[in-house]
């Protein structure tokens, strides 16, 4: 009963929040929504007994992608004016896809309930989730996460080649230099005369 | 254990010589972007021939997650080959520009792993890191010319656009994971055989509506003309020749592979997408005075005419596909080494009218650009005829005679904007005179349009050729 309870509620929260994502005209809400539907999938997850992957999600996604998003958003420049012009326009194409979409989904959700077999394995040799990802991961997978490796690679190189510039002539600070100085090489004792001025 | 590298011994190849190129490029003191790409032509062009050096070995690598066959080692000789022919293209272009850096040659080789990766994919988790590999790197390269407002526009809109279609497919993906139960494809195809539930076919409509965005067939190819458009024209050679022919070959082993059992299902969608790829591309190529706009319409149609071979869903169009599109491939690459001699004193040219009189200020040029716009319009005897002989043929024993007299309409319309290149080439006055290109250019142009001349059609090279792809169709059986 509990579990059904707060299997709806997450649920219900998890799509009302990933419409809101959508549907909220500050793009900055929106982050927050999306935030709010990681949660509650997080929630989910921990519900189908997978709490390695809750924990993942909380990590990664909420932790650095939506926090990441939220930065990018709060320093693009919105003009909200602009953003609500076109909605009305684009309502009556855009509803109709959502429709289409909507009953698709709910068509292919039908079969599934209405099939006798679910798919579904649940592991219960008392094996944790962690133990079974590190089982499979660096032996059945070992190939497709170097692959994954190499394509994290390529990305770092595009964030280097696209961004990185070699300025000439800036001052830069060496601090080995700046420690190596001392009272003979950085002073230098000048007895002046009355009269005569430095050198 | 030699049995197991020997299996997956090109991705090792180029993972490892990239990685070491990589680490070389970055402690180098001086600028070594030539030697660089030399080396890494050097390395695809070992990556095209290792398996085939190795004897073919078959079988699955990592768990099964890659499986190689005469199907991959096709696809990696061709890959590997024309990959290399359109790096060598890049290096005076990107002399000339100041824009020379190693990490494209870098990339184009990380961009070649993930399409290895994708032409032996066994596993849906295989598919979907190939082709985000072989993405990354191509949006990179896309924006490649940060400087320029276009490129950056470019890259940009690829980027976007291209993780949309990522979403497409990796919500495919899972429903197909969610309905059969597993990610492998022999397991999948075993699941579906029981009886296809709606949900296997929503997620295989979107895996294709995915993979539809990586060969720009319509009505995916809003992104083609303006990022075929932005980017720096070696790059637009490679975006329109090696990528498409490695999404095509995957799409084709997703289709005879999992799906083998529901090509009445899959068929429906390959045709829709032939027809609407075949017209949006030859209608809208009409109005185009770029001439790399043009060639983005051009793609567009001939991933149509690609796709009408697929439909007939059997081995021979499969083979049908393989022989279009290796020639087509053969054409692009010609086509742009031709774009790329466009340079006046001021810079590149890229509008079609800059062509006009070519005929006299540049005899040769003139020449091989018309033998490419004979060949690409299908006209007897050139190559690019049998290209289109191959793909139609499936579709006509397959029963879909309607399917190919939409196709050779379509063709029709196409051959208007061919022609018209034609006319500007031989017909109008000349303006301004092209600056004498390198000779890497010219040498890759006369090369590839002696390949779509006559010489293909000699008993010697098409034979072994023929039979290599045969086998290569076969082994996907």
């Amino acid at each position: 009963m509990l579990i059904a309870i707060s299997f709806y509620s997450l649920a219900f929260v998890s799509v009302a929040a990933a419409f809101m994502v959508v549907a909220s005209k500050n793009p900055v809400h929106s982050v927050l929504y999306l935030i709010l539907t990681f949660f509650s999938a997080a929630g989910l997850f921990i519900l189908m007994g997978a709490e390695f992957l809750a924990l993942l999600i909380i990590m990664v996604y909420v932790g650095a992608v939506a926090v990441l998003f939220l930065f990018v958003v709060m320093m693009l420049d919105v003009d909200f004016v602009e953003l609500k012009q076109g909605f009305l326009s684009y309502l009556p194409v855009g509803a109709l896809v959502a429709i289409i979409l909507l009953l698709e989904m709910l068509m292919v959700g039908a079969a599934y309930f209405a099939g006798e077999t679910k798919t579904v394995v649940v592991r219960d040799n008392g094996v944790s989730n962690l133990e079974a990802f590190g089982q499979v991961l660096y032996t059945d997978y070992a190939g497709v996460f170097e692959a994954a490796g190499f394509v994290l690679l390529v990305a770092m190189i595009g964030a280097i080649v696209l961004t990185l510039r070699k300025r000439e002539g800036v001052r830069k600070q060496i601090p080995s230099e700046q420690i190596a100085r001392t009272k003979e090489k950085g002073l230098k004792m000048v007895d002046i005369k009355p009269g005569v001025g430095i050198e | 254990m030699f049995q197991t590298i020997s299996l997956f011994a090109p991705q090792l190849v180029l993972a490892f010589f990239a990685s070491q190129l990589l680490s070389t490029g970055a402690f180098a003191k001086r600028d070594i972007s030539i030697g660089v790409r030399n080396f890494s032509i050097f390395v695809l062009l070992i990556y095209s021939v290792i398996g085939f050096i190795l004897g073919k070995p078959t079988g699955t690598a990592f768990k099964g997650a890659l499986v190689i066959d005469d199907f991959s080692h096709y696809m990696n000789l061709i890959i590997g080959l024309s990959a290399a022919a359109t790096l060598a293209l890049s290096k005076s272009f990107f002399q000339i520009e100041k824009l020379d850096r190693f990490e494209f040659s870098i990339l184009v080789l990380y961009c070649t792993l993930g399409m290895s990766i994708m032409v032996s994919a066994n596993t849906l988790l295989a598919l979907y890191i190939g082709i985000e590999m072989q993405s990354l790197a191509l949006y990179i390269m896309a924006a490649f010319n940060r400087d320029s407002l276009r490129a950056s526009e470019a890259g940009l809109k690829y980027f976007v656009l291209g993780a949309l279609s990522s979403g497409l497919l990796l919500y495919g993906a899972s429903l197909i994971y969610g309905f059969t139960g597993s990610i492998e494809f022999t397991q999948i195809s075993e699941a579906i055989s029981y009886g296809a539930s709606p949900g296997i076919i929503a997620g295989m409509v979107f895996l294709l509506c995915g993979l539809a965005f990586k060969i720009s067939a319509a009505p995916f190819h809003m992104w083609t003309p303006d990022v075929y458009e932005g980017a720096p024209t070696p790059v637009t050679a490679f975006f329109a020749s090696v990528p498409k022919f490695a999404a095509m070959a995957l799409i084709a082993r997703l289709l005879v592979g999992p799906f083998e059992t529901i090509v009445s299902q899959w068929q429906q969608v390959i045709v829709i997408f032939a027809i609407l790829s075949m017209f949006i591309g030859a209608i809208g190529a009409l109005v185009q005075v770029n001439i790399k706009r043009l060639m983005a319409y051009s793609s567009i149609a001939n991933m149509g005419f690609a796709l009408v071979a697929l439909s007939a869903g059997n081995e021979s169009g499969v083979k049908g596909m393989l022989i279009f599109m290796s020639i087509y491939v053969i054409s692009i690459i010609g086509i742009f080494a031709c774009i790329l001699q466009m340079r006046i004193r001021d810079g590149m040219v890229e509008n079609i009218n800059d062509l006009a009189g070519l005929s006299k200020s540049n005899r040769s040029l003139a020449l091989v650009l018309t033998v490419f716009m004979f060949s690409i319009m299908g006209i007897p005897p050139l190559l690019g005829f049998f290209g289109k002989f191959f793909a139609f043929v499936p579709a006509i024993e397959a029963g879909m005679v309607w399917l190919v007299v939409l196709a050779l309409i379509a063709s029709v319309i196409g051959a208007f904007y061919y022609l018209r290149l034609v006319k500007i080439i031989w017909g109008d006055e000349s303006s301004h005179e092209f600056v004498e290109a390198p000779k890497t250019l010219r040498t890759i142009a006369l090369m590839s349009s002696l390949l779509v001349f006559p010489i293909l059609i000699l008993p010697l090279i098409s034979i072994p050729t023929q039979s290599l792809i045969s086998r290569a169709a076969s082994s996907l059986f």
